[in-house]
């Protein structure tokens, strides 16, 4: 039998040495970490605007020529200082409406179309969704979205992570007629008949918490949008020809990101 | 006293090779005849969690190869020291610390198989089998046998796990690896990917079928568990 002073100093020793070496390990790979965690977040910006990202060597690089980041205040003015990367929706969101930064991503297509991708973050049934959701630029259709989750039941509400559920999205309307709020509903397969389909997106069998959070996400994110995008709209471009880009769309929008 | 009888041994077979006979059998017996999941029912929980597909499987089988060959290494190595009263927690300490490491590891160079496992690397730690084969095994044996012991156990565990992986991701989503086995045509005629598959009651299932097929093959594990 070992006696108590020995035991003690055991102890504290192979604690010492196990926290040691754990810390040498955890610092020595943090960047690496890093790397992969704001490759995934490139990654899923780029696939809300439909880009295929299997090419991990390209992502970066990909990014970095065809994405460029924009914040905002809550009533849609630019903000400058920020990077939108480093923002993080779900602390925007915990702020109130004066205080937030929303990060936009904007996305310039090889015909000069802009794509505008929002972050999304909400509730699921057992904990956070999220996702990012790409709209064209008449700020009306969807282009891309995709969505990932934190823990939802896999085979149910799980599901919303597969493209599968996420290309319902692309050429879905979010308004409809003169309505401020937005129009699209994710709703259980047969039921919402009233809707018209380009308002409405199948849900998924089973994980009806989820697909009414995922809803609800989509509605409340684009909401805090509006504002901004109501202001690029209202600059003089005729309104009923928004995709018609020799109309100087491009240039008033850039104009409008750069103040 | 166990160090009396350990030291004893040494001195009677000082130079016993490499891969004896011995060896050899503790290294294999974990494969079949003692696996931890199907004749021990050890790590089921991680079993059922992580073997939708085979890649994840076989990440996970690897961490526990590498964590419960070298755990029972550094136990051994040390068992001679270790104080008998807190032997559980200097066990725990060790398989801990490899556990996080791995974690880390994965975290690092295998971002995406990482995501996939989720917090089933850190729940290895609680994995019966390793604190099992330190307590039944590491702490009483010398360093060499104790490791293949250590690498048999793990892999005991991963080649069910590989079973039961390559069933799920070939009836549950129709590929393997990732790469696609069942063809278009047989979706376009009607073939529908199996969702029960995707859950943990099809792994639960496949173990039995596992440790059917075993026990008829060999009547000498039946009643044994």
């Amino acid at each position: 039998m070992h006696t108590n002073k020995y035991t003690f100093i055991y102890a504290a020793v192979l604690t010492i040495i196990a926290a040691l070496l754990l810390a040498f390990a955890a610092e020595g790979l943090k960047p690496q970490q890093q790397v992969n965690i704001i490759l995934e977040k490139k990654a899923n910006i780029l696939k809300a605007a439909r880009i295929d990202v299997s090419d991990k060597s390209k992502l970066s690089d990909l990014y970095n020529s065809s994405v460029e980041e924009v914040v905002i205040d809550a009533s849609g003015n630019p903000k400058d200082g920020l990077s939108a990367f480093n923002l993080n929706l779900k602390d925007e969101l915990s702020k109130p409406d004066s205080e937030r930064s929303l990060p936009l991503y904007i996305f310039e297509k090889e015909d000069g179309k802009k794509i505008y991708i929002l972050p999304l973050h909400g509730v699921g049934l057992w904990g956070p969704i999220w996702g990012f959701i790409s709209i064209e630029d008449d700020f009306n259709t969807i282009y891309g979205a995709n969505f990932d989750h934190k823990g939802e039941t896999p085979g149910l509400g799980a599901e919303i992570s597969t493209t599968m559920f996420s290309d319902q999205f692309p050429e879905k309307k979010l308004y409809e007629g003169e309505s401020q709020e937005v129009s699209l509903k994710v709703v259980k397969f047969g039921t919402g008949k009233d809707i018209p389909a380009e308002y409405r997106v199948d849900g998924i069998s089973g994980g009806t918490i989820t697909t009414v959070g995922t809803s609800n996400m989509i509605r409340d994110c684009i909401a805090l949008y509006q504002p901004y995008f109501g202001k690029i709209k209202t600059t003089p471009i005729p309104q009923q020809n928004p995709r018609d880009n020799s109309g100087g769309t491009t240039i008033d929008t850039s104009g409008v990101l750069e103040n | 006293m166990s160090t009396e009888v350990q030291s004893a041994t040494v001195i009677k077979a000082p130079s016993e090779p490499l891969f004896s006979k011995k060896n050899i059998k503790v290294l294999k017996d974990p494969l079949s005849d003692n696996n931890p999941v199907t004749v021990q029912v050890l790590g089921i929980c991680s079993a059922l969690a992580v073997t939708t597909q085979v890649m994840p499987s076989l990440i996970m089988a690897i961490s526990v190869i590498f964590v419960s060959a070298f755990s029972n290494l550094i136990i051994s190595a040390i068992r001679n020291g270790i104080p008998n009263r807190i032997r559980i927690i200097v066990q725990l300490v060790v398989i801990a610390t490899l556990v996080t490491l791995v974690d880390q590891v994965l975290k690092a160079y295998m971002y995406d198989v990482s995501k996939k496992l989720s917090v089933f690397v850190g729940l290895i730690i609680t994995n019966c089998i390793i604190m099992g084969r330190l307590e039944a095994f590491a702490m009483q044996k010398k360093p060499w046998p104790s490791f293949l012991d250590g690498i048999g156990s793990g892999a005991g565990y991963g080649l069910v796990l590989l079973f039961i992986g390559v069933f799920r991701e070939l009836f549950g989503s129709g590929s393997l690896m990732g790469y696609k086995i069942v063809p278009d045509w047989a979706y376009e005629m009607g073939y529908v990917n199996n969702g029960l598959m995707m859950l943990p009651p099809a792994a639960l299932f496949l173990i039995g079928i596992y440790i059917w097929i075993q026990r008829s093959l060999n009547k000498s594990l039946v009643n044994v568990s």
